[in-house]
């Protein structure tokens, strides 16, 4: 037995701080756990306040332009919007880049981490131009 | 007792519905992304027309049908992994699957009103 591996305390239990600052994650990890952060949070206000701001834009004239001309132009709505945006992106290119796996694309080391930083780089972009046509 | 309780089989059919309903959500994504983005420029009246039509409420209720459908698989694999001790995990079950029937009831209110 290595004597090295030996004198390591063992089990390691996988904390949060280890998983941020000792245990250096692949790219294609961050994807995935991403992926579930994401969609906890679309699931998870998210997709209640969607349906409170459609509830509210289609249930009158009124309605509708008091999200459009007051609630969006509030800091905070913009903010939230920003977070769904990315949370939608993400989850959306994380989701495409699984789908392609799962037919067997892009499954070689070297695809798989160029896809993964492409699915950050969009989903970035994304919300980036979504956030310059908001203000 | 002709259950098998072993086998690669188990969890397939929940592998499946994620699938499907990813590629219908996604698909009502693009449609929805054209149609705002790219028609004419929104106003209520535009707004409100787009979602009185037939083929536009289906197709939202088949969205929301899917995204209950993903959202619940989502959600208890979460639950399955970071949830414990198992009292607390039931409870945010019952908790989620009471959330998503509402997204589904409020939904449906929306589109029929």
């Amino acid at each position: 037995m290595s004597t090295a591996a030996a004198k390591k305390p063992r089990p390691k239990y996988l904390s949060l701080s280890a998983l941020l600052f000792e245990i250096r994650m692949p790219v294609t990890a961050w994807v995935s756990g991403m992926h579930r952060i994401s969609g906890a949070l679309l699931v998870f206000p998210l997709a209640a306040w969607l349906l409170y701001l459609l509830d509210m834009s289609l249930a009158s004239e009124q309605g509708y332009n008091h999200v459009r001309d007051v609630y969006f132009k509030h800091p905070v709505v913009k903010l939230g919007l920003l977070v769904f945006v990315w949370s939608y992106a993400h989850h959306f290119c994380a989701g495409i880049r699984f789908l392609l796996l799962d037919l067997n694309k892009g499954i070689d080391k070297q695809p798989a981490r160029v896809s993964s930083y492409v699915v950050f780089v969009a989903s970035v972009l994304i919300t980036v131009y979504f956030g310059w046509r908001l203000w | 007792m002709d259950r098998v309780v072993v086998g690669a089989h188990y969890g397939l059919g929940n592998f499946i519905a994620q699938r499907v309903t990813a590629v219908i959500m996604a698909v009502y994504s693009v449609i929805m992304l054209v149609v705002v983005m790219g028609g004419r420029p929104l106003s209520y009246a535009v707004w409100k027309d787009l979602f009185t039509q037939g083929w536009m409420r289906v197709a939202t209720l088949l969205f929301a049908i899917s995204l209950a459908w993903h959202a619940w698989i989502g959600v208890k694999e979460i639950l399955i992994d970071y949830a414990r001790p198992d009292s607390l995990r039931f409870t945010l079950h019952v908790i989620f699957a009471l959330i998503i029937a509402a997204y589904l009831g409020w939904t449906i209110q929306i589109l029929w009103r």
